[in-house]
């Protein structure tokens, strides 16, 4: 059952339908988008994320609220604009790109996505550390760390991603049909250690939850030496947290499989459960260790797990992380490997691996990770406005839509163009303006729209484009 | 055979919530309740992969 022939096999049926739209009998039910959206969103970043939220001083009314409007809008997102593209062309996002930016411009881009997959995955391995340190009595990484502070700490990181590691080799198939069992027992573990902590809070009754909200687990103060949230963080990050898979498109992968567009919709069940229970269970877990531990700036989802929950807890931080990092591995590796198709999948995945579990042994990937997770949305961003401008607006204005493909060009200048413009734009905005990453996504857009439409007029003026049109 | 491992699973399931809200109530201590759901734990991952993925690609 772990055999490459096996695993050659399920890579063949994943690629079946990459260079082309999906066939109206291979269409899914909304059933099983529900399914998919609630497994992919309750995972290990919900361990760090919600605890952030309490360092970084979020406070109760600006939590929920925030978590409420922005994850609406990213549900609308999912349903208005990745859904509709999605089922309007029932192709993978890089085929997209592929036809309008051309191949050695979605070479780029899959590089670009897999450092991020790379840091994004480095990430849960150090979660799932945090949970196989406790047996060994690990020292466990503080808030405010940056490097590894002990040899105990690298070699358990090295452990888990040498496992990690070596299964993305071999055995995806069985990674993915555990994460699928693991799912709704998360889900459980994650809502039963916030209930259980709770008369460690104080909360005995229903109706003393929310003042102990207000003014013990989210108390509006922040940590020391972390930044103030206030009510726009929280629905700005909740809203572009995923901001790679809505409107970058990344999602356009799943959607195509979809019947109508209002599947998109049936992300409401992951960023509800995921994005809102599970950030407000998990924070009050930490909000519990900080009040335990007279506000200590260790920060270690494993233990606060098993001190609430006991061994399922740790198991559930583990499972959490590893099923994270497992399939983000992996994508990465398929991500290099588009670069030369002639590259062993299973050397390109070691290598990936490698760098990965390097990465993982700097805590500041963990401790930065709500910064990391909206970066990693605003630099995919601007590619899935190129394809939203491009199939919406482009023909309507005159111009050709799918450039690359038209006029057989290895790479579109105007794509290039505006991932450039738009990113320095935003940076630009960050560094002048003090702008934090967490609002840059939505002018980025919009910077994104209007660089793409001005350089495509200019650059569809050459006459290359001529030469491909049919002669009648 | 295929039902007695979903009861199985389901009461697994079960049990990794349920004692939490009991403690929540004050019903079971702490202990107790990491026990149990321990158990439960056990009870899901011996018997849901048996029939999850199997029941998954029978429906496609």
């Amino acid at each position: 059952m772990w055999s490459k022939k096996a695993l050659v096999q399920k890579l063949e049926a994943v690629n079946e339908y990459e260079q082309e739209p999906i066939p109206s009998n291979k269409l899914k039910g909304w059933k099983r988008f529900l399914g998919t959206y609630a497994g992919e969103h309750t995972a290990g970043t919900e361990f760090v994320i919600g605890p952030l939220f309490v360092a970084h001083g979020a406070s109760a009314v600006d939590l929920v609220s925030g978590l409420i409007i922005g994850n609406i809008l990213a549900v609308l997102c999912w349903a208005f604009y990745t859904g509709k593209i999605a089922v309007k062309t029932r192709i993978t996002l890089y085929y997209q790109l592929e036809k309008i930016a051309g191949h050695q411009f979605t070479t780029i881009y899959n590089l670009v996505n897999a450092g991020l997959f790379c840091f994004l995955a480095g990430a849960m391995i150090a979660v799932s550390a945090t949970a196989v340190g406790i047996p060994f009595d690990l020292a466990m990484p503080q808030l405010t760390d940056v490097y590894p502070n002990s040899i105990g700490w690298v070699v358990t990181v090295f452990a888990i991603g040498a496992i990690t590691t070596v299964v993305a080799m071999f055995g995806f198939d069985q990674v993915s049909k555990f994460a699928n069992v693991a799912a709704p027992w998360m889900i459980m573990v994650f809502i039963a250690a916030a209930i259980a902590s709770l008369p460690r809070l104080g909360v005995t009754t229903v109706s003393e939850f929310w003042p102990v909200a207000k003014e013990v687990i989210w108390t509006g103060v922040p940590l020391e030496g972390q930044s103030k949230f206030t009510f726009w963080h929280v629905m700005f990050f909740a809203w572009f947290c995923n901001m790679a898979m809505h409107i970058g498109l990344a999602d356009m992968s799943i959607l195509r499989y979809a019947k109508k567009w209002t599947y998109g919709f049936s992300s409401a069940a992951g960023v509800f459960l995921g994005h809102f229970i599970a950030w407000i269970a998990s924070g009050i877990l930490y909000a519990l260790f900080l009040i335990e531990s007279q506000n200590s700036l260790t920060f270690a989802p494993g233990p606060i797990a098993y001190s609430a929950v006991g061994i399922a807890g740790a198991i559930c931080v583990i499972i959490a992380g590893w099923t994270t990092a497992n399939p983000t591995l992996y994508r990465a590796g398929l991500a290099i490997q588009s670069i030369n198709p002639k590259w062993k999948t299973w050397k390109v995945t070691l290598f990936v691996g490698l760098i990965t579990t390097i990465a993982a042994c700097f805590p500041a990937l963990v401790m930065m990770l709500l910064e990391f997770v909206a970066l990693y949305g605003l630099i995919l961003m601007p590619l899935g406005a190129v394809i939203f401008i491009d199939i919406y607006v482009l023909e309507k204005i005159g111009l050709t839509a799918n450039y690359a493909e038209k006029a057989r060009k290895d790479l579109n200048w105007s794509v290039a163009l505006t991932w450039i413009l738009t990113l320095a734009f935003c940076l630009g905005l960050n560094i002048f303006a003090g702008i934090e990453v967490f609002f840059l996504g939505l002018p980025g857009w919009f910077v994104a729209v209007v660089v793409y439409v001005i350089a495509s007029k200019v650059n569809q003026k050459k006459p290359s484009i001529k030469t491909v049109q049919p002669v009648i | 055979m295929k039902f007695l491992l979903q009861i199985i699973s389901y009461l697994g399931l079960g049990l990794s919530i349920i004692p939490a809200i009991l403690v929540f109530q004050g019903s079971i201590d702490s202990a107790t309740c990491k026990t149990l759901m321990a158990l439960g734990t056990l009870m899901w991952f011996t018997t849901a992969p048996s029939w999850m993925n199997k029941s998954e690609e029978e429906h496609g």
